[in-house]
């Protein structure tokens, strides 16, 4: 294992520090390990609280600022926070006007959210939840824990966060979260696998002519194991799964995003792919993310996200963001 | 079951998690992320930390306080999973000493939290997999009017019959179940920690 780290059991500890040093806007509280904006809860704004496992930055901890959420909650390496941390950002970002949850659905996320959930309700905090699924890869089904959030929690947060700010009450808030939910679906593909620093070794293994097809974000091996093939029918692949699940049509937003280990140029290609297949189906990207916003430490390759846009929606996403990762018009 | 007794339990789970560290996470690294030997290490370090100063009359409140650690200190979906089975196991034993029916009880009370939470069943190639055959066992032997060594033996020896039957399971909950037909074949890594957990019961009582 090569890492620019420490030691192997500091990383989060030692990374949070640096997010505090190089973000005047962040404030980091250390014991309770959350990140929130440096100037305290804003009264009568619907808070956002997101949070999951560390080693997808710039996921969430980059989204913290105006226009988008308002604390994030980082676990260890690929671990879903605990209840008291979430718990402690939810009271830090209250502003009066109850605070939203955006939670990617996995068995531990939910858990550990809905349990800081009910403990803020017993403070007499009003909390809402959105569990982001995007995932096609995985079936929707009692055969599973469901599908897996992955880069629909980008859009999520950005475009709920654009409502809060503009004065959304929480449960529309929380409506309008679960409708870019709808919306949205992801197929990601990794050419390599991740090592977690705890372990030390990479979660799978892959030959030089092998991808992994409808991958995590965890480092967790895929659905199906296939050979490496040309970028064009990657995105074929992808988009075939997200368009038979989600009939995708008039505009969209697109995100193309690295997993870490894939270099931007990379990605552009991936993004010709996509809106050349896009344009082929009658399909217009009118809103695009093209780089690295939620990583698997360093697995190379990429997820694709699509969210078909409502004038509404569009809207939003326009209004302005200034966070350590996302920043326009203001 | 009394309050030294939980003591030592605690404090030895929290060993062989210790030894079986790796282990756990390279059965994780399989089908899951990779993290669960380091989850639940951190996990019982923290409880043993916690404990070490806790004044406690009765093994429920030794065994509540585990719970309560757990979940403040392993995250994941292993956290509210074993810490609120812990809670429940504890808050069942509000006695000096509970025999082996009290116990079963309270390990029915356990099982119960973690059916709940998880929503998983038998088969589902999860920690249940091995926890329901234990408190079966368990139970069995001390409605037959067995001795606490005894029901604990067996429960441990039905909890590793039920881990090594997870291997030919697709798992249908948590993150294993993501791989769909590709999980099969792997031991679950949260049934092997609940084996664990069972047999450091019964070589506490045994040792005893």
């Amino acid at each position: 294992m090569k890492k620019l780290i420490n030691s192997p059991d500091d990383v989060l500890a030692d990374a949070l520090v640096g997010v505090a040093a190089a973000h005047p806007s962040l404030t980091v509280n250390p014991s309770d390990r959350y990140i929130v904006r440096a100037g305290g809860p804003t009264a009568g704004k619907v808070g956002l609280v997101s949070g999951g496992g560390s080693g997808h930055e710039p996921l969430h901890g980059g989204f913290v600022g105006y226009g988008m959420l308002d604390a994030a909650c980082p676990g260890e390496v690929f671990t879903s926070p605990v209840p008291d941390q979430i718990l402690a950002a939810t009271r830090a970002v209250d502003g009066g006007a109850g605070v939203l949850h955006i939670v990617k659905n996995y068995t531990g996320d939910v858990l550990n959210f809905q349990m800081a959930a009910d403990l803020a309700a017993d403070d007499g905090v009003w909390v809402e939840g959105v569990v982001v699924n995007d995932d096609v890869a995985v079936e929707n089904s009692t055969w599973t824990a469901g599908r897996r959030g992955t880069g629909a929690t980008v859009f999520v947060e950005k475009i709920v966060g654009a409502a809060a700010e503009l004065g959304a009450d929480l449960a529309s808030a929380a409506a309008l979260g679960r409708e870019v939910n709808d919306r949205s679906r992801s197929f990601g593909v990794a050419l390599t696998p991740c090592t977690v620093p705890a372990s030390g070794k990479p979660g799978f293994e892959l030959g030089e002519d092998e991808i992994e097809l409808g991958v995590g974000i965890h480092g967790e091996p895929g659905r199906a194991r296939g050979r490496l093939v040309s970028a064009k029918e990657i995105v074929g692949v992808a988009l075939d799964a997200i368009h038979a699940d989600l009939p995708l049509s008039g505009e969209v937003l697109v995100m193309v995003n690295g997993l870490g280990g894939t270099p931007l140029i990379e990605l552009y290609v991936v993004y010709a792919a996509v809106a050349e297949w896009l344009a082929g189906h009658g399909v217009w990207i009118t809103r695009n993310l093209v780089g690295n916003y939620m990583t698997s430490l360093e697995m190379a390759g990429c997820t694709i996200t699509v969210c078909r846009l409502t004038p509404q929606l569009t809207h939003l996403w326009d209004v302005p963001v200034e966070t350590p990762a996302l920043r326009w018009g203001r | 079951m009394d309050t030294d007794l939980a003591r030592t339990w605690v404090q030895a789970i929290a060993a062989a998690v210790e030894k079986h560290k790796d282990h756990l996470t390279q059965l994780d690294s399989a089908i899951g992320d990779a993290d669960h030997g380091v989850n639940m290490h951190r996990g019982f370090s923290a409880t043993t930390m916690a404990l070490a100063d806790y004044k406690a009359d009765t093994p429920g409140a030794v065994l509540v306080k585990t719970g309560s650690t757990l979940i403040s200190s392993v995250g994941g979906a292993s956290g509210p999973l074993y810490g609120g089975a812990f809670r429940a196991i504890g808050k069942a034993l509000d006695m000096a000493a509970a025999d082996p029916r009290q116990f079963a009880a309270a390990l029915a009370a356990g099982l119960a939290s973690v059916q709940k939470l998880g929503a998983a069943a038998p088969g589902d190639k999860t920690m249940i997999d091995a926890y329901a055959p234990a408190l079966a066992a368990f139970r069995q032997q001390a409605d037959a009017g067995a001795d606490f060594a005894a029901a604990a033996v067996a429960a441990a020896d039905a909890a590793e019959e039920g881990m090594r039957a997870t291997s030919p399971m697709q798992a249908r909950k948590g993150r294993a179940s993501y791989l769909g037909a590709r999980s099969i074949g792997h031991q679950d890594p949260g049934a092997t920690s609940t084996a664990l957990i069972f047999r450091a019961l019964a070589e506490t009582v045994v040792a005893r």
